[in-house]
């Protein structure tokens, strides 16, 4: 590698429902604390990238990464903002990554952030929706969880997966959650209790959807040769960063139920860092729905296409089993606030890694993954990261 | 849902009576249109082509938590249908219960209201899709 890349600083607010805090505030606190995290000053930071998929319509705000900048006391260096629906923080990573390795600049701070409470919960789904095809899906009635249950009607009828499958993916992510002092919901629940949640979109029930949340995360990344000057030991390395596309629309797609970008993405992310979906120790995905998990760690490679199901079951994905997938507690239970989830998403890996994940701590995790999806999938973003430099 | 009343106009061919288009170089069928055929690039011909309205349920859910101004349907059917000719689209189907509704049921299309944005605001109609008994 030319020019290797590594995370030397995090910094994450709580995930939640915050009326007392406002966007600026939340990714001002967030930076604060990645960038004393990392031990450098403002004026060492070369340029700023941030994840954020819809300000305008959740704050009536645009033009926040220059926003943003001013607000950290960083006003004049470039400053650019990411957008790709609930994939935004994964794509500013990416961004972020690619300056470096560009050899433009030596230190990126990238952030992800968003603020979706100040509106109520329509004008919210609305705003979400904006992440699906507007004329094609939306207009005639498709809402996110509608679109996720089409996905998993299908991946019922085509590989026999259950409900009670997907209600252990949110059994799962809050057992961990529970351990996580940011995630939004640090309690644990019963399968019994998410079956017999409110309908919203059968067999998608309230407790298979992530939350509606405020929450910003910041990572400042830095090159090689900069991690060496500054002597960083603790840096966690990104060893390959994948990005895909697919079509917009979900019924354009080849087939529901497998994720052809997170396919693409994650194997341009393999073979980057030269490594197999088996040496991965532990991964965070994208779990807007339950069901997305089970698509996840099949188009990941850690089961065969239609086994997610039963591999949630088997407690493989647990804490303690073989892959441990999402030990922040995930979408479902630490929060999604759209923007900042890609970078959240890095921090907890770059925190198991480090070995500072404290009792989500996955023993001796040397390589963990990042699993970022827009919309239903027309985006995906998939990061490896090790402990070493390989 | 608050689009504006050109955007809905410019659509009216393809939301009334589900006109898209076909590549005459592949034989592939587009719904909605499209002006560029994805695996011929610039050797394809699009030309307008209009779908009979016949299809079938591939997948459908049963939505009870609508987005603003389809609060009148709730509970609805969302579904992707499979149009006879090949495409899948997205709509709702109406006049029957959920139960009714099984994967693989055939279906045909119907015009119907989608959405009124308000008392004095304009109606917008499209496709909709009935069970064929």
């Amino acid at each position: 590698m030319s020019k290797a890349v590594g995370i030397i600083g995090v910094g994450i607010t709580k995930f939640g429902e915050f009326w007392e805090k406002n966007y600026r505030d939340l990714i001002t606190e967030a930076g604060l604390k990645a960038m004393k995290d990392a031990g450098i000053e403002g004026k060492d930071v070369d340029e700023l990238y941030v994840g954020s998929m819809t300000p305008g319509m959740f704050i009536n705000q645009e033009h926040v990464a220059a926003l943003v900048a001013d607000y950290a006391g960083l006003t004049g260096i470039p400053a650019t903002r990411v957008e790709a629906a609930c994939a935004s923080g994964g794509l500013a990573l990416r961004q972020a990554y690619l300056n470096i390795r560009s050899g433009l600049s030596d230190i990126v701070v990238v952030g992800g952030v968003e603020k979706m409470t100040d509106v109520s919960v329509s004008t919210a789904t609305v705003a979400l929706a904006g992440a699906a095809d507007e004329e094609w899906e939306v207009f005639h009635g498709a809402t996110f969880p509608a679109l996720y249950a089409l996905m998993a009607q299908r991946h019922m009828i085509e590989y026999g997966t259950k409900e009670e499958h997907m209600a252990m993916v949110a059994v799962k992510n809050h057992k961990n959650g529970a351990l996580n002092p940011n995630a939004q919901y640090q309690f644990e629940i019963t399968i019994d209790k998410v079956m017999k949640s409110a309908p919203i979109a059968p067999p998608i029930k309230l407790l298979d959807c992530s939350p509606i949340s405020d929450g910003a995360a910041v990572l400042v990344l830095a090159s090689q040769e900069k991690i060496k000057e500054l002597r960083k030991d603790n840096a966690v390395w990104i060893l390959g960063s994948g990005q895909a596309s697919d079509t917009l629309a979900l019924h354009d797609r080849k087939s529901l139920c497998k994720t052809e970008s997170a396919v693409k993405a994650s194997r341009t992310a393999y073979s980057m860092a030269g490594v197999t979906p088996e040496d991965i120790d532990f991964a965070e995905v994208h779990d807007c729905f339950t069901i997305a998990e089970i698509m996840a760690i099949e188009a990941l490679g850690f089961c065969n296409l239609g086994e997610g199901g039963k591999m949630t079951e088997s407690g493989e994905t647990e804490l303690d089993g073989r892959k441990p997938v999402n030990t922040s507690g995930g979408l479902k239970s630490k929060g999604h606030p759209v923007g900042a989830t890609g970078i959240a998403q890095a921090i907890e890996a770059t925190l198991q890694l480090r070995g500072q994940a404290d009792r989500r701590q996955v023993a001796d995790a040397k390589i963990g993954l990042t699993h970022n999806v827009g919309g239903s999938g027309a985006t995906c973003a998939v990061h490896v990261y090790g402990r070493e430099l390989k | 849902m608050s689009e504006g009343i050109a955007l809905h106009w410019r659509l009216i061919p393809e939301r009334y009576n589900l006109i898209g288009s076909a590549c005459k170089t592949c034989g592939t069928k587009f719904f909605p249109s499209r002006d560029l055929c994805p695996d011929c690039r610039r050797k394809g011909r699009i030309e307008s082509y209009t779908f009979s309205g016949e299809g079938e349920v591939f997948a459908f859910t049963v939505v009870h938590a609508p987005p603003p101004g389809l609060e009148y349907m709730k509970p609805y059917i969302a579904a992707i249908i499979r149009l006879a000719e090949g495409p899948l689209i997205t709509a709702q189907i109406v006049d029957c219960k959920p139960e009714e509704v099984k994967v693989g049921g055939k279906v045909r299309m119907v015009f119907r209201k989608i959405v009124a944005e308000g008392p004095e605001g304009i109606i917008k109609y499209g496709y909709k899709f009935r069970l064929v008994k």
